[in-house]
């Protein structure tokens, strides 16, 4: 195995592959790792250091929320994806604007419209019997928060695919020419504007009429910064939920004991999905240096990228005993699969619903399963994990 | 057994109202709020302790006279 500690990549197809063990080696060698990639990149591995630099707003700026090349292009402290890429003190008053729409009373009545989409795309794959392949990645987990999130934001079904595209460029191709990068960013912003319009002219009943009706300090919200919000419920409701909801079945289809109990203890589902979230976070955050700050013994220098792993704090032992065991019934979880601090994921409660309800309903459908071939999973690259190819086989091995 | 909660130090990551709906509830922004101000009965004790547990900001501090 290549020995990333001084030379990561998150956008790396064989990093990704072997994560948690490359996260484990490294964390056991130092408790902050240096890469000269990006223009120079840093990445704590252990619970504690991950936490002081969430909380620390002043010398961390979430304008590099994306590490990448490309340099977002709305300045601080909004950032072109608010509130996500937005610092204090706008990042307040601009979360707030939507929060209510995910509080968890009014996402937890959405459960069964949730589940009324996970059905349908489980009768799209009723064709399989024993024996036959579904792509749990594929044909149903990346299905799933593209239908939720769309009608959240009022997209015709119609243009789901051109979403799951649209995420897939922005997030996943970090490492992709430049030119091209912003040409993608040019397409997508000119679709939000259209989708965006069509709301003024004509309410839908979405975010996006909330948005518009808005006011951050007495003043409506500038368009380009609706679209920024837009844009960011897309991109961080989709990859993140299907990643969640891939991991989940990669789990189960390597564990069998875990399926079968979860079927014999479905009161354990509560407790079951926090350790699943703990141990696959799909989410690492970046951040920027904007002032010269000392962690764990090294000096972070202004300009420099961080990249925040949520998913190896998760599974830093000294934060959680049996860290790289999965404990179904794991009653002390103090995960931060969703972040920590003020940058918190807003649709934490719609993803946590999604996630569970997601997989209750495949496992409903297809009780025994297992991988066709681990050789032909395929993990994602860059901050956001989970698998995009997921080949599974109806019946026990 | 008395709970304290941290308004500030809360992000809304609703644990604690998952653990403990008859403690804990959330306004309309997801921030958590305690149901209960004062002593907490004892049947709920265990389920206070592994809210304060489980809250990934700290937020949640129990005192416990026992």
């Amino acid at each position: 195995m290549k020995d990333w500690l001084n030379d990561f990549d998150h956008a790396d197809p064989d990093y990704n592959r072997d994560l948690h063990e490359i996260w484990r080696d490294m964390r056991a060698r130092c408790p902050i790792a240096h890469s000269p990639r990006y223009g120079g990149l840093w990445m704590p591995l252990t619970e504690e250091l991950v936490r002081q630099i969430a909380y620390d707003t002043q010398h961390f700026s979430n304008h590099g929320a994306v590490v990448g090349h490309v340099e977002g292009s709305e300045p601080r402290p909004v950032g072109s994806a608010p509130p996500i890429t937005s610092d204090p003190p706008y990042h307040g008053p601009a979360k707030r604007l939507l929060l209510p729409a995910f509080a968890p009373k009014r996402i937890e009545a959405k459960e069964d419209e949730i589940r009324a989409v996970c059905r349908e795309c489980l009768d799209a794959v009723a064709d399989r019997g024993p024996g036959d392949e579904i792509d749990g990645a594929v044909e149903y987990a990346q299905h799933i928060p593209v239908r939720v999130m769309s009608r959240m934001l009022g997209v015709p079904r119609s243009d789901e695919d051109l979403m799951r595209e649209f995420v897939h460029a922005l997030i996943e191709g970090v490492d992709r020419p430049e030119a091209q990068q912003r040409a993608d960013r040019l397409r997508v912003d000119a679709y939000l504007d259209e989708l965006i319009d069509e709301h003024r002219r004509e309410p839908r009943g979405s975010i996006i009429d909330d948005l518009l009706a808005a006011q951050v300090e007495g003043q409506p919200i500038e368009p380009r910064h609706v679209r920024g919000m837009v844009l960011l419920l897309l991109m961080a409701g989709i990859d993140t939920t299907w990643s969640a909801i891939g991991s989940g079945l990669w789990h189960f289809a390597t564990h069998p004991d875990d399926l079968a109990r979860m079927q014999r203890e479905p009161e354990l589902w509560p407790t079951a999905i926090e350790e699943l979230l703990r141990a696959y976070a799909p989410v690492t955050m970046g951040r920027r240096v904007v002032d010269d700050v000392e962690i764990g013994g090294r000096t972070l220098k202004k300009g420099e990228w961080v990249l925040l792993p949520f998913p190896a704090a998760n599974r830093d032992p000294q934060a959680f005993p049996d860290a790289d065991k999965i404990v179904l019934d794991r009653e002390v979880n103090r995960h931060a699969a969703f972040g920590l601090g003020i940058h918190r994921c807003i649709g934490s409660n719609l993803a946590r619903l999604e996630l569970q309800v997601a997989l209750q309903e495949f496992i409903a459908r297809v009780p025994e399963f297992h991988l066709a071939d681990p050789e032909r999973v395929r993990w994602s690259t860059g901050q956001i994990r989970g698998p995009r190819v997921l080949p599974l086989t109806i019946g026990s091995v | 057994m008395k709970i304290h909660l941290d308004t500030d130090r809360c992000q809304g990551h609703n644990r604690c109202r998952l653990i403990a709906p008859e403690l804990f509830d959330t306004d309309d922004y997801g921030q958590a709020v305690l149901r209960i101000e004062g002593e907490i009965p004892e049947a709920l004790h265990d389920k206070a302790r592994q809210a304060a547990a489980n809250c990934p900001e700290f937020a949640i501090s129990i005192e416990d006279d026992a």
